[in-house]
């Protein structure tokens, strides 16, 4: 593969297993919008670890994993009484005081960031994310991914039939806090640098949008939503001046056609997430995505619409 | 007098955050919507009060007219965007599945629009910082010892009868009435004769003419704008919002003083770096201890509309 296409694949990896750690939070109903924060934690312990004693990469991203899982519990525990609104600022306030003392940290390398001497393949971001993948699936299909979906859907019904809505929302989203975490390493050795300013309240929005975007009631939605949105912005790398010499040809312009400017990647990427909000709220892939070919009972579609 | 200087100046900062956190609560306290696009709004403003200017307009006036009109433009155009936001993000409120997550859809319509405003304002104008050609930042009045940038006593001045004039409108006249009626219970208002869809926009409204006008008074303190500018205030603006208590109007603005204070401290005693972590621990520990604020109530955010 061209060093282009290995730095996709890799970044596209590392955004799967983001995606994951904030879908597990998303799944219970919590918007994290702290995920930079978390995979700031990850990525920072496995680089001082890797730069100052020297751990290799497997120890590094483990331990980013559970430093970021462990804090992730830490704050879970007092900021998921919060709900709504309040949730999304509270994590929103965490990620940034995590970028504020890690900004301020002497040993941390401050704004200069630190370097990170081991390298990994593009292989180990890969296995990474499918392993995340089947871990995510796996758990969404017991009980206590049922337990996640009856929170989701109705916490008060859940909390009447006996699940733990507290027990399950926490530890949802500290197990989402360790993935970020591990993204956090992995991006941290795969990218030989780690430096505050790429972990932004951006970094946070972008990766909320990818698992809402790509729908948070099956576990393909945030497969889908981070592949889409981070292969997207790259195709539209060359569309973008292709569809501009098309427009200027039509409209009978000759010659030299300079290419559009970067930032309408990030304006086209902005309107969809609007149609999408407008068209399907629910995101690309819903439940009702795979019970398309299955038979229902014509009994049972009446009934359905009275619910509604 | 060196930090009673550094208080008047945090006093002084702190009122343009109280403008735009005025308008986060409005929105949230009414609407129960946290609207992203607030601070790009106050950079369109300023951006677009600063073009205006820059190319001539409006035609032909001498000096002393041109920069106040070329703002007050700014703020049209920023009452103009909000009513564009209003149309696709609050109008999808309402979903057919009705799960815990649904309030993120007008808070996540309303993030693609701010990368779509910002980056359509960086095509067009680029990146960097611009200079405002308004009034010189300079003018200075000295009391006993204290400077006082004479544009930012006004810009005070200007934010009282904002907050007093917003106060006023909320409590006595007949749109105030709709809207608090609407903040209390959606449903009960429209059985009471409160047309839903022409008194929302009205928030909106305001929030676009809040934004501009924030906007406008910092381009004419700072003499600077650029398309990263909401950026900052943005985020302090929502501190401020949270420390007073959500959807409430004296809250946020107690909140953007003490933000304002909190901010020209730490510059003071801890240096410029460490503010990003003091704001936001304040606001992460108030959340903690205190999540309905100084002044809010706890009936915010348990799904309206």
């Amino acid at each position: 593969m061209s060093g282009y296409w290995t730095g996709i694949v890799t970044i596209l990896a590392i955004n799967v297993v983001f995606a994951y750690g904030i879908y597990l939070a998303v799944a219970t109903g919590q918007l994290n919008l702290g995920g930079a924060g978390f995979q700031a934690l990850g990525a920072y312990a496995a680089a001082w670890l890797c730069f100052e004693l020297d751990w290799s990469p497997a120890w590094t991203i483990a331990a980013g994993t559970v430093v970021a899982g462990v804090i992730g519990m830490g704050i879970a525990i007092p900021i998921l009484r919060l709900k709504g609104v309040y949730l999304v600022l509270g994590t929103f306030a965490f990620a940034e005081v995590v970028a504020g003392l890690i900004l301020n940290s002497e040993t941390l390398g401050g704004a200069m960031g630190l370097p990170v001497p081991a390298y990994i393949e593009w292989q180990v971001p890969v296995a990474a994310a499918v392993a995340c993948a089947l871990l995510v699936f796996y758990l969404m299909a017991t009980r206590f991914g049922l337990a996640v979906r009856s929170v989701h859907d109705d916490d008060v019904v859940a909390d009447l039939m006996g699940v733990n809505v507290r027990g399950v929302r926490v530890a949802a989203f500290a197990l989402g806090a360790a993935l970020a975490g591990l993204s956090g390493g992995l991006y941290a050795h795969a990218f030989s640098y780690v430096e505050i300013q790429g972990f932004n309240a951006s970094l946070s929005i972008y990766v909320l949008l990818y698992v809402l975007l790509g729908g948070a009631q099956t576990a393909w939605g945030p497969l889908v939503g981070a592949a889409f949105f981070t292969l997207l912005p790259e195709a539209m790398r060359s569309f973008l001046p292709a569809a501009k010499e098309a427009i200027w040809t039509a409209f009978g312009v000759t010659g030299d056609i300079s290419p559009p400017d970067e930032s309408w990647r990030f304006v086209v990427l902005g309107a969809a997430v609007i149609a999408m909000m407008v068209f399907r709220p629910e995101g690309l892939v819903t439940r009702d995505t795979f019970a398309f070919p299955r038979r229902r009972s014509p009994a049972a579609a009446p009934t359905r619409e009275a619910a509604e | 007098m060196l930090l009673i200087q550094q208080v008047v100046n945090g006093l002084m900062l702190g009122s343009v955050y109280v403008t735009v956190a005025v308008a986060f609560t409005l929105t949230i306290g009414i609407l129960n919507f946290l609207n992203f696009t607030i601070p790009t709004l106050f950079m369109l403003a300023a951006m677009m009060g600063w073009s205006f200017a820059a190319w001539g307009l409006p035609f032909g006036l001498t000096e002393p007219l041109a920069w106040p009109l070329a703002l007050a433009l700014g703020v049209a155009v920023a009452i103009a965007a909000s009513l564009v936001v209003e149309r696709f993000t609050f109008r999808y409120l309402r979903t057919k599945h009705g799960d815990s997550t649904e309030h993120a859809i007008p808070l996540v319509s309303s993030l693609g629009f701010l990368l779509v405003l910002e980056n359509l304002v960086r095509i067009g104008y680029g990146s960097d910082a611009q200079r405002f050609p308004g009034p010189s930042a300079d003018l200075t009045l000295s009391v006993g010892g204290l400077f006082f940038r004479i544009p930012q006593v006004i810009s005070l001045v200007v934010v009282a009868l904002i907050v007093l004039g917003l106060a006023w409108m909320m409590k006595s006249s007949r749109i105030g009435r709709g809207l608090r009626a609407i903040a209390e219970n959606p449903d009960a208002a429209g059985i009471l004769g409160v047309d839903t869809r022409r008194v929302v926009p009205v928030v909106f409204m305001l929030t676009g003419l809040l934004c501009g006008l924030a906007g406008s008074l910092f381009a004419v303190n700072y003499g600077e704008v650029s398309p990263q500018m909401g950026e900052d205030i943005g985020s302090k603006a929502i501190a401020g919002m949270v420390l007073g208590g959500l959807g409430s109007l004296w809250g946020a603005v107690a909140g953007g003083i003490v933000i304002g204070l909190i901010e020209m401290l730490t510059i003071h005693f801890f240096g410029a770096d460490t503010v990003q972590a003091t704001v936001w621990g304040a606001l992460l520990l108030t959340l903690m201890i205190r999540p309905q604020g100084l002044f809010g109530h706890n009936a915010i955010g348990k799904g309206k509309l």
